[in-house]
């Protein structure tokens, strides 16, 4: 069984926002008004963590883009009182939205704050209500997170099964990912020792978040610097 | 109003005139009560055709005022049948008024604060997932178990005890007889259905008493079984069933108070019996100050980053207010009133009550904001601002629970009047006999050894 991994170079990260906007599309993550969202209640399945550091005018600006970590024991779906939330073989963390009772307990419960809440019911601009087709649109009053687009891996399964051939390395990656121009964020299976993330993952620049907490994320970082 | 059968018309008489007389005032602080519960109902109706968003609750601070007043209501439902149960085990006589009110708190309290969560879901529609597709792994569903226990018990436990007294107001006649005919059971009286109550009383008692601790211990359990700085701690659960009691003996107090006020039962609540329960309260004002303090110097002295911030926040920051003056009203004002008997009057023990279920409410809100509020990553700090909405449901709820027992006590008394004529019978005898045993070689006239 294939784990899927993400590696995000933040030393190649220009912090665009490629990816929160190249995200937003692929998912159908609702645009939330924009009073709404200064009041927490802004929708990213990849967030970018923007920290300032300093007094005028010697700032500095860190952007760290942050989607959800996927771990590997996930304190998310341990709490769920309905299942609705849980870890499938392959490792991602899902969410079923039509199980969902939207107690927000796993959203209290993420050490990362990865999950969002449809606080109302979505709102689609004129022309964009369809969106992507491949990824199922969220009611209001249920939690919604990062999949790492899994609706792509269904595609991806579904043609190599057919020509009977594993899934190659760099066929299946997520929509930032493949929207990261400077190529930061690398996605694929950890367990294949052929393949970028597994090599990358063995740098000596990795760290990942909540290391000490025993969740086992499955998104790496590299930084030269320390202070990220 | 039919004329009455003069038999029996006892010395307890008093005890059925709330029963018997309504007047004006009743009804004008009812429809009070009942013009905000509409209020927010309606409010509530509109968060249910808008969504959550209507709250002040947003990403990082995802529960507000419907946990804090879930964790607050339950605990105050400990009042009851926990101080009952052990007040009976250990036949403290002067129980005998107390029971019946404490009860009701639990049973109405409980009902309220096993409401909350479901206001508090997104979808309460899919409330019944919990039972088709429940994971008994989750925290949330070892509270639903262990609230609907306790909601069970303690409802047959106020039930029980009830009957001989709907008997009585089934035998005196008057209003509703076939719903009072109904619900005593046919209770006569003999000796064989006082033995059975008895028993059945006494099962109880002892089944409620662990129902009622794990019930708190599960809702601690909610917060300290996460990751989160600020809950992840052992001491929750015994500390949450201190909180819980010690609110809960402030609330019987004021509903004593209140009660003994309005329906004139200074000659069945005494002094001595605000003295021995405030006597209580100082107690558990201590042991939550013990436990209050191991908590935090625990978290000082270690110092983990994460911990220590979130404990800033509290001592110093945004919460600074709200921690001192959970402080001031949990153990300062109470141990300064309690402990001097000049100000322990009826008066000082109700400022004292009062104050006690307003830190109370605070510790609440102290526990489940700040943590929220302070994720651990680079992520901006939530601020947590109730809206209308919050507030009209918490003043509902409130609202709930003062019309709850303004209408049981249209329909039964508030003292139990058959337990207060057992302790004049049987009680005095039996408390001699018990002295009696106690002291060296006894010269009780019926030696029975232990009994």
């Amino acid at each position: 069984m294939p784990k899927w991994a993400m590696v995000i170079d933040v030393d190649k990260c220009t912090g665009c926002g490629a990816c929160v906007v190249g995200c937003k599309m692929e998912n159908n993550v609702p645009i939330v008004d924009p009073v709404e969202a200064q009041n927490g209640r802004v929708m990213f399945w990849m967030d970018m963590m923007t920290t300032t550091e300093g007094t005028l005018p010697n700032t500095h600006t860190k952007r760290v883009p942050k989607p959800c970590f996927h771990c590997d024991d996930p304190p998310c779906t341990r709490v769920c009182p309905v299942g609705a939330t849980y870890r499938n073989p392959e490792g991602l963390v899902a969410q079923i939205y039509h199980r969902c009772i939207g107690c927000r307990y796993c959203m209290a419960a993420c050490p990362f704050t990865a999950k969002v809440y449809n606080w109302y019911d979505p709102k689609w601009i004129d022309g964009a209500e369809i969106g992507n087709p491949d990824v199922s649109r969220r009611m209001v009053g249920v939690v919604e997170k990062c999949s790492f687009c899994s609706h792509r891996l269904m595609k991806v399964k579904e043609t190599a099964d057919l020509e009977d051939r594993p899934i190659t390395d760099g066929e299946y990656i997520p929509a930032c990912a493949e929207s990261c121009p400077a190529e930061a964020i690398i996605f694929g299976n950890i367990e294949n020792t052929e393949s970028d993330v597994y090599r990358l993952s063995r740098s000596y620049r990795v760290f990942r978040y909540g290391e000490g907490l025993g969740v086992e994320p499955k998104v790496y970082y590299l930084a030269r610097r320390t202070d990220v | 109003m039919r004329s009455k059968i003069p038999k029996r018309i006892d010395q307890d008489e008093a005890l059925f005139r709330p029963i018997d007389h309504t007047g004006t005032g009743f009804y004008v602080t009812l429809g009070i009560l009942g013009l905000i519960l509409l209020w927010a109902l309606y409010l509530y109706v509109m968060q249910i055709r808008f969504g959550l968003g209507l709250t002040g609750m947003n990403q990082p601070v995802t529960w507000g005022f419907y946990i804090v007043n879930f964790v607050f209501f339950i605990g105050i439902s400990h009042a009851g049948t926990l101080i009952s149960a052990i007040l009976r085990l250990s036949k403290a006589e002067w129980r005998r008024p107390i029971t019946r009110m404490a009860e009701v708190i639990t049973a109405i309290v409980l009902a309220i604060g096993g409401l909350h969560p479901i206001i508090d879901l997104g979808r309460p529609d899919r409330m019944m997932h919990l039972l088709e597709a429940g994971r008994l792994q989750s925290p949330l569903l070892w509270d639903v178990t262990s609230i609907t226990a306790y909601f069970t018990a303690s409802t047959v436990y106020l039930y029980l005890p009830m009957i001989p007294d709907i008997a009585r107001i089934r035998d005196r006649g008057g209003k509703l007889k076939w719903l009072y005919t109904f619900m005593a059971w046919g209770w006569r009286g003999t000796e064989r259905q006082k033995r059975v109550l008895n028993r059945a009383i006494n099962i109880l008692m002892v089944m409620v008493i662990p129902i009622a601790i794990s019930v708190h211990t599960v809702i601690s359990y909610i917060f300290s079984m996460t990751l989160q700085p600020g809950w992840h701690s052992t001491i929750f659960g015994p500390y949450f069933v201190v909180g819980a009691i010690f609110s809960g003996i402030a609330a019987l107090l004021i509903v004593m108070i209140a009660f003994r006020k309005v329906y004139h039962f200074e000659d069945y609540l005494k002094e001595i019996h605000f003295q021995y329960l405030s006597t209580l309260l100082l107690i558990m004002s201590l042991i939550w100050f013990y436990f209050t303090f191991s908590e935090y110097l625990t978290g000082v002295f270690a110092a983990e980053p994460h911990e220590m911030h979130i404990i800033l926040y509290k001592f110093t920051g945004p919460f600074a207010f709200y921690f001192w003056a959970m402080i001031l009203c949990n153990f300062l004002i109470p141990v300064v009133i309690l402990s001097f008997k000049k100000l322990r009057t009826i008066a000082g023990i109700f400022v004292a009550s009062v104050a006690v279920v307003i830190g109370m409410w605070l510790e609440r809100l102290i526990i489940v904001v700040p943590s929220l509020a302070n994720p651990r990553l680079d992520v901006p700090t939530g601020i947590y601002v109730p809206t209308i909405l919050e507030w009209a449901l918490f003043a509902g709820g409130l609202a709930v629970f003062v019309m709850g027992f303004m209408i049981f006590s249209k329909f039964f008394p508030l003292i139990s009047v058959w337990e207060i004529e057992e302790g004049r019978t049987h009680g005095r005898k039996e408390v001699e006999e018990r002295i009696h045993s106690y002291l060296p070689r006894s010269s009780s006239p019926s030696h029975r050894g232990l009994d």
